[in-house]
């Protein structure tokens, strides 16, 4: 293979972990919330997120495995890849701390997963385009949900602006990360694998704005440091969830149901 | 917020199929009927139960009183002749 294809072969399969570790790792955190949520009612709700997500990421790895092309499944990647081989939004791992938090990690994450799967629709990776086109309906449903929750808790009473507006504070820096340019994002936008990450940073930017202008929430302002999960460099978070996550697998490999 | 018991009470209203009738499905608990509409879907239509929702709040729906079925349903019991089963329909009506 040459190194130009060895090198857009790297950075496919690294942008289909983003994805679909993205995903995943969400889905755990939401998964951790079954039996906990405020009302039964939000309990199934998110449950039905967490799986919608752990779905997503699950042809995305079996996908992946394939442009990789060293006979790892989905499983493989899920529960045998240590936290720096992790290639998830350092946003996705963080905890759920109270509703307000979760509800904003989520509309975050939500909207940028809605301008992608929009986009990766007519990806030239045919795979992926039909993923997306799956995963998309998904994911204007989740829009909707947490949208219209933080409208409910930043238009809400005192104490539920001011619990919106600190998960905000608190969880704005994390996404400078979606929009961090890097060679791999250019030689992946010039084959038409995934969007210019300049189009879908002002897409995601005008959509969130919509939302925090309707829940009167004030956006945070820009800080300049950034989070690197695309590089493997993680919060402490993440290896407690992998911990749980992968434990079955780690303590009787090849475990199966 | 409010405990979530506290959230007042919304009936569910699903149509399974095109062309059928909205049916009574059950009833949870939201703040508004947005959140109510929301809340059908992930718990009512988790299995393709249905292909439109209805969601009206308990306290607007108007009941009969149970104390008053006599008054209002026994009346009809001895008139038969309401029902069309008396009516000779013709052979060549294939459906009626």
């Amino acid at each position: 293979m040459s190194a130009a294809a060895d090198e857009l072969g790297i950075a496919h399969f690294d942008y289909l972990l983003q994805l679909a570790d993205t995903s995943l790792v969400l889905g755990q955190r939401l998964g951790e919330l079954i039996g906990h949520a405020p009302a039964l009612e939000e309990d199934l709700g998110l449950a039905n997120i967490a799986l919608d997500l752990i779905g997503q990421a699950r042809l995305l790895l079996s996908h992946a495995g394939a442009i990789e092309a060293r006979g790892r499944t989905e499983d493989q990647l899920a529960f045998l890849r240590t936290q720096d081989e992790f290639r998830n939004l350092v946003l996705a791992e963080q905890p759920n701390g109270d509703f307000a938090c979760t509800i904003t990690r989520q509309l975050l994450i939500d909207a940028w997963q809605l301008e992608l799967h929009e986009w990766l629709q007519q990806s030239s990776d045919a795979q992926l385009a039909a993923i997306a086109a799956k995963a998309i309906k998904e994911t204007r449903y989740h829009f909707r949900f947490s949208a219209s929750w933080l409208v409910r808790l930043g238009d809400g009473t005192a104490e539920s602006r001011q619990r919106a507006q600190q998960a905000l504070q608190q969880l704005w820096p994390y996404t400078r990360e979606m929009f961090e340019e890097q060679e791999a994002d250019r030689l992946l936008a010039r084959e038409g694998v995934a969007p210019p990450l300049a189009a879908l940073e002002s897409a995601w930017r005008a959509r969130v704005a919509g939302v925090l202008g309707e829940a009167t929430l004030e956006q945070p302002a820009a800080t300049p440091y950034r989070w690197h999960g695309r590089r493997g460099v993680h919060s402490e978070h993440l290896g407690h969830l992998l911990a749980e996550m992968q434990y079955l697998q780690r303590a009787y490999p090849g475990a199966q149901w | 917020m409010n405990k979530p018991t506290d959230w007042p009470l919304y009936e569910i209203f699903i149509r399974a199929r095109g062309g059928l009738d909205h049916k009574h499905v059950g009833s949870l608990h939201a703040t508004d009927a947005r959140m109510a509409l929301e809340h059908a879907r992930d718990l009512y239509t988790r299995r393709m139960e249905g292909v439109s929702i209805w969601v009206v709040r308990s306290t607007d729906i108007t009941a009969s009183d149970p104390g008053e079925s006599a008054a209002l349903f026994e009346p009809a019991r001895d008139k038969i002749y309401r029902h069309p089963t008396f009516y000779e329909i013709p052979e060549e009506v294939k459906t009626l």
